[in-house]
């Protein structure tokens, strides 16, 4: 009876979590009689006396409020159509992509054209997950230049870390500006390429190695290790 | 993904992942994945890249004009459980473009004698059946197809022919291999820009302006060409193009 | 009537055949597996949810399952197999698709299709499980709810004994061979089909046995999906 496997541990789909009725079932679980089934690969995380199983991997689910990096893919005479990693795109409408006054007829791709990547909030999802964004708000933009790497959307609380710990300690050994979109899309940008792939590879490190122990030591030792490399070299 | 942060970089000199223009990533090759009922098999992977082939073999009635020789038959499925991209159904161009260059690489250099896959003049020839499929389109799937049908093409063993109810044994796998004459390996040349490489991954793939297929005989001579993508090429860049292919080509034959 | 003493290769009766399966084979794919069950080797990948074409075909209440299984052309014993869908192979998509069906949770993802491709590198009898098993991997690993894992085998009888998990040689003799999907937990059937003739009380045993060794099968899929994400958890 009660909590069969430990929290922090890794489960699958139809894994037995609990028995009884001490606990109760919420994300990526549900109850059948006594027993408490996990339906997702993921780690038991408990609040309270619910379970929770957090995956490790799986699609993005937009929500509204998410900030999201997305690509322009579409445009039509008053909205653009943009990729954000679901299956169809999310609509960016006039009034949301700029405060200009834009006149009728006017060509949109001089705010934003096709392949630009934007940041943008998703304002609305309905029931058949037809999304609306905006780019009006603190740190919404188009970003220019730089690289657009995928991790696992679930994951990206890992990659930003407490209070954005973690990407801070990616962002300051790699002197790169680094955004991390909810629906796992994370732009980097720097002077230099080598800096780039450095910390595109640090952010993969963290997406696979998301739930091991000292995590933090391991990033911080794969980021310095080059650093140390070429003060030898130039010795 | 990243169409122009890499091109801005190739047009540089340098690549995302740090590699020089003229590496390819790891090569490994494997034989036999198929050992129980295909005749030759192998898979190769270029880095994410991987491509498998298996040989069969079946008996046919020679072309009227070459009454002595065999031949081959190569098809490709760019299978849509190795890419996003790619969609069930008939073959679509791509991968009969990747087909037929494969195929020339193997026909025009002559490795294969057809003459010694004639069973009886006139009548009875074999017919060597190459199969490709993409398993994971990391980019540089035609340099895998390529390598991985002469590796499969190594591996293959005739199964014997029963002459009385002229019926092929397949239970029965014969000692005699393929003998090849020679390993036409396949080189890409990209070009982004002014910038020539080897090996695009799936991101610089996206960014190729040009690329120049060249199968090339272990003596330096070349077999097979194919151009593809939008961008025009000078006589002088194909010529640079072809002599790196030349220059790295031997690398790739030792893999095998 | 001939009895069946000892099987070609040796096994106990109720012995499967040596297995191996692994997850994360296909790194462009949401998900993917291979499962290898004696000498049938099938690879699995999951695309999705992602936009379904054509529109028409689209469940605006859910995610469809889409099953796509395929003989490589050189996977067969005896002639090549022709390439392009066969009568066989779109029975097994259906047969398949219906498998899975009780156990996902689409209804997260309107409009939107769940590929799964299958393809056959070598086959020796019981290919459809070996897909099938590939196929619960590849899910599990894409992320994709699933309320219980499914474990696929085939039990059938040779001459007068009930054997499980039979070879192309014994399917060639007088034999009936049922191959049977069983979820994980509450040990229903989602996948029945059989050749051959039967009393009721064999098809009893026969399911029975089916049971034992579909949770054999669910080991190694727990094993192989432990390889690539228990990694991830406290060591």
């Amino acid at each position: 009876m009660g909590l069969l496997i430990d929290e922090k541990n890794v489960v699958i789909p139809g894994q037995i979590l609990a028995e009884g009725m001490d606990f109760l079932p919420a994300m990526n679980t549900y109850r059948e009689e006594n027993n408490i089934i996990s339906t997702r690969v993921g780690f038991i995380k408990l609040s309270g006396r619910s379970i929770n199983v957090i995956p490790l991997s799986g699609p993005y689910i937009p929500k509204v409020g998410d900030t999201v990096i997305g690509k322009v893919e579409g445009i039509s005479n008053s909205t653009w159509s943009v990729d954000i990693g679901y299956a169809y795109q999310a609509t960016l409408p006039l009034r949301d992509a700029t405060s200009e006054y834009i006149q009728k007829g006017a060509d949109l791709s001089q705010y934003f054209d096709f392949d630009d990547l934007i940041v943008a909030k998703i304002t609305s999802v309905n029931k058949m997950k037809f999304m609306d964004l905006t780019v009006r708000g603190p740190g919404l933009r188009k970003l220019d230049g730089g690289k657009l790497i995928k991790i696992t959307p679930s994951k990206v609380p890992r990659v930003i870390g407490k209070q954005g710990s973690m990407i801070s300690v990616v962002k300051n050994a790699t002197n790169t500006r680094i955004i991390v979109g909810q629906n796992g899309w994370v732009w980097i940008s720097g002077e230099n390429p080598e800096d780039i792939q450095k910390a595109s590879e640090a952010i993969l490190m963290i997406d696979r190695e998301a739930i091991t122990e000292g995590l933090t030591d391991r990033i911080e030792k794969f980021l310095g290790g080059k650093k140390n490399d070429i003060i030898q070299e130039e010795n | 993904m990243n169409k122009q942060y890499i091109m801005d970089l190739l047009k540089k000199g340098k690549r995302a992942d740090n590699r020089g223009l003229e590496d390819y990533r790891e090569i490994t090759v494997e034989y036999g994945i198929s050992p129980k009922n295909a005749e030759g098999s192998a898979r190769v992977k270029i880095g994410e890249t991987e491509v498998v082939c298996g040989v069969k073999f079946e008996v046919g009635t020679p072309f009227p004009d070459k009454p002595d020789e065999g031949t081959i038959m190569v098809n490709a499925e760019l299978s849509p459980l190795s890419s996003p991209d790619f969609e069930t159904g008939p073959p679509r161009i791509d991968s009969i473009e990747l087909a037929r260059v494969v195929d020339r690489g193997i026909r025009e250099s002559k490795c294969l004698d057809f003459k010694k896959l004639c069973i009886k003049e006139g009548e009875k020839v074999w017919m060597v059946y190459i199969d490709l499929y993409s398993i994971n389109n990391g980019g540089n799937l035609f340099d895998a197809a390529s390598l991985v049908a002469l590796a499969a093409l190594k591996d293959a063993k005739l199964p014997k022919y029963d002459e009385k109810s002229e019926k092929i044994v397949y239970e029965e796998k014969l000692k005699t291999g393929l003998h090849l004459n020679e390993l036409p390996v396949e080189v890409t040349v990209c070009k982004v820009g002014e910038t020539f490489f080897v090996d695009p991954n799936f991101d610089e793939e996206d960014a190729v302006d040009a690329r120049l297929t060249v199968a090339v005989l272990e003596d330096g001579r070349i077999a097979a060409l194919q151009k593809g993508n939008i961008v025009a090429l000078t006589p002088e860049e194909i010529d640079h193009m072809v002599e790196m292919a030349q220059k790295i080509s031997s690398s790739l034959r030792l893999k095998l | 009537m001939i009895s069946y003493k000892k099987r070609t290769d040796g096994r106990r009766f109720d012995e499967l055949r040596e297995m191996d399966a692994k997850v994360g084979v296909i790194p462009r794919a949401n998900g993917s597996a291979m499962f290898k069950n004696g000498k049938s080797l099938a690879i699995a990948a999951v695309y999705g949810p992602r936009e379904m074409n054509p529109a028409f075909m689209r469940n605006p209440k859910k995610a469809t399952l889409r099953v796509y299984y395929n003989m490589m052309a050189f996977s067969g014993s005896g002639e090549r197999v022709r390439p392009g869908p066969s009568r066989r192979s779109k029975e097994i998509n259906l047969v398949m698709e219906k498998a899975f069906e009780p156990v996902l949770d689409l209804v997260e993802f309107p409009n939107t299709a769940v590929d799964v491709f299958v393809e056959l590198i070598q086959t020796d009898a019981g290919t459809r499980c070996a897909a099938i098993n590939a196929a619960a991997l590849a899910l599990a690993d894409a992320g994709i709810n699933m309320k219980e894992m499914i474990s696929a085998i085939a039990v059938g009888k040779v001459y007068d004994k009930i054997c499980v998990d039979l070879t192309k040689e014994e399917e060639d003799m007088e034999a009936v061979d049922i191959p049977i999907a069983m979820t994980s937990n509450s040990g229903k059937i989602t996948l029945l089909q059989m050749d051959g003739v039967l009393s009721r009380e064999d098809l009893k045993e026969i399911m029975k046995q089916a049971r034992d060794a579909t949770l054999k099968v669910l080991e190694l899929q727990k094993k192989a999906l432990m390889e690539k994400y228990g990694g991830q958890q406290n060591e």
